[in-house]
């Protein structure tokens, strides 16, 4: 498993590699606009359990980051499977389907970390300095996890590039606002955040930001992350025996 | 070799192959002849792995396919029809990967790697990147790719589609020098001159099945040797002959306009298919 799984995952370095010049730029786009019009202009005189809306927002960037970073995995497949034809490539030599998720997960890890590191030093030029402790770590791993397993069976689900763009538009782009990104769950009415709780960002958010000032975050928001990443990764890998024909 | 019993494949409602049989040989330089749609691509689908059969058994040097098992994968090199590199990364990042893919150590890899890019002549491209290089040089490269691992079994589809005239019979060389180092290949080809270039037997496929399998000359001879064309009012007629004076009697005898070629393996494949392959 593990040789099937690195072949894999050294394919997408090398391309993560190639772009990373023109990659970088654009992992600082989003978190640099929220932090601009959310932290610097609008919450710049709000206050939240004694932190500056600033220390507030970051870990709630860094969240929606992992997320969308390791779901953005799905769309390097689909190019690679849909326009390049490289999927059957992998599919025709002896690798596993267990091995080529875990290829593609570890890929879709390592962009959202990648992504994070930006965040951070953005952070700092904002002024701000977060707690990255284990914990902290810990959740960013876990939620990274979560969203690349995801992005795998999605990956494989769709017929088309353009249905992956509604799977985003659905899925990730709600979540990134509802999961307790930008302002705290408890602004929510309670119906609602009986909904919200079941969103994994809603977890990662609170976990990462607990974490990031200084404190143990909640076992059980770090358990669904673990739970419900593997339950994604084992349905990927049905997908991807299912994407044949 | 290649065995298949009783294999079929059916897409929901629409039957691709039905019932084939075939043994292809150790060494041998096996063609499909079909026209599109026959189901050429789909045997060769089948035979590697990236499609499931629907029923029947297929087997490569004794390793089932249908269960994808590790080994009968090891077995066999594939070409796809289309283009499927990695157009961002260069030639030996591809090589690499294929071979990281299949288990190769770096150093056997590392060699292999430069050994094969000089059998295709391509051994000063090594750090080009892919999108730089020509349909052919792509082409030449997903050869070498195949044959990273060293499999015994090398399935080319349609390996010279959209290559021009001049490119294509270097293609063949390189196939022909493939086949010389004791590598089995299995061909789909709607291009009636490669097949009777390159195979030593060819099967014609037609709607999913085997029409008949034999040599392309034995399937030519079938026809005769001359073919004289006459163009009708609206279609074309092809009479064939056995020897030359046969055919200039015939022409004497007749006051309409001709043109007069070797029969081909078009022509066999109509007379049993009663449609032409392109």
């Amino acid at each position: 498993m593990i040789y099937g799984a690195s072949a894999v995952y050294y394919r997408e370095l090398l391309i993560l590699r190639r772009r990373l010049t023109r990659l970088i730029p654009s992992w600082c786009v989003s978190p640099l606009l929220y932090l601009i019009a959310f932290g610097f202009a609008m919450g710049k005189h709000v206050t939240l359990d004694g932190h500056t809306y600033m220390e507030f927002l970051l870990p709630g960037l860094i969240a929606m980051t992992s997320m969308t970073q390791a779901f953005a995995i799905s769309s390097e497949i689909n190019i690679a499977r849909f326009y390049w034809n490289i999927f059957e490539e992998i599919q025709a030599a002896p690798v596993s389907d267990i091995s080529y998720v875990a290829g593609e997960v570890l890929a879709g890890m390592t962009r959202a970390f990648l992504a994070i590191l930006v965040v951070l030093v953005l952070g700092l030029l904002f002024g701000v300095v977060l707690s990255l402790n284990p914990w902290f770590w810990l959740a960013i791993l876990l939620n990274s996890f979560l969203f690349a397993s995801l992005a795998v069976g999605i990956a494989m689900l769709v017929k088309s590039h353009a249905d992956q763009s509604l799977m985003t538009s659905f899925v990730i782009t709600p979540m990134a606002f509802l999961g307790g990104t930008f302002f705290p769950l408890e602004n929510f009415p309670v119906w609602a955040q009986k909904i919200i709780y079941f969103l994994p960002l809603t977890h990662a958010s609170t976990a990462i930001r607990t974490a990031a000032f200084g404190n143990r975050p909640s076992f059980v928001s770090l358990m669904i992350l673990a739970v419900g990443g593997t339950l994604l990764f084992c349905i990927s890998v049905w997908c991807v025996k299912k994407a044949k024909d | 070799m290649i065995r298949i019993e009783n294999l079929n494949k059916t897409y929901k409602t629409i039957q691709a192959l039905k019932d084939v049989n075939l043994e292809v040989n150790k060494g041998e330089l096996f063609a499909f002849l079909g026209p599109n749609g026959a189901g050429k691509t789909t045997t060769i689908r089948i035979l590697t792995g990236l499609t499931r059969l629907s029923s029947g058994t297929v087997s490569l040097n004794g390793f089932d396919v249908g269960n994808r098992s590790v080994e009968s994968r090891r077995q066999c090199g594939l070409v796809p029809q289309s283009i499927n590199l990695d157009r961002e990364l260069s030639v030996f990042e591809n090589l690499t990967i294929h071979g990281k893919l299949f288990r190769m150590d770096r150093q056997e890899r590392n060699k292999r790697i430069d050994e094969l890019l000089d059998y295709v002549e391509m051994g000063d491209r090594k750090e080009t990147l892919v999108k730089n290089l020509s349909g052919g040089l792509k082409r030449r490269l997903m050869i070498a790719r195949a044959l990273l691992h060293s499999p015994s079994i090398l399935f080319l589809d349609e390996p010279t589609v959209g290559l021009d005239a001049a490119i294509r019979r270097k293609i063949w060389a390189l196939i022909r020098k493939i086949q010389q180092h004791g590598t089995t290949i299995f061909l789909t080809t709607h291009y009636i001159e490669e097949a009777e270039f390159l195979a030593d037997r060819v099967a014609f496929l037609d709607k999913g099945s085997i029409v008949i399998v034999d040599t392309p000359r034995a399937l030519m001879n079938r026809m005769g040797t001359w073919a004289l064309d006459r163009l009708k009012e609206d279609d074309m007629e092809t009479l064939y002959f056995n020897d030359r004076k046969e055919v200039n009697d015939y022409i004497a005898a007749h006051k309409d306009s001709f043109t007069l070629r070797r029969v081909n393996l078009e022509d066999a494949f109509l007379a049993l298919t009663g449609k032409k392959v392109k």
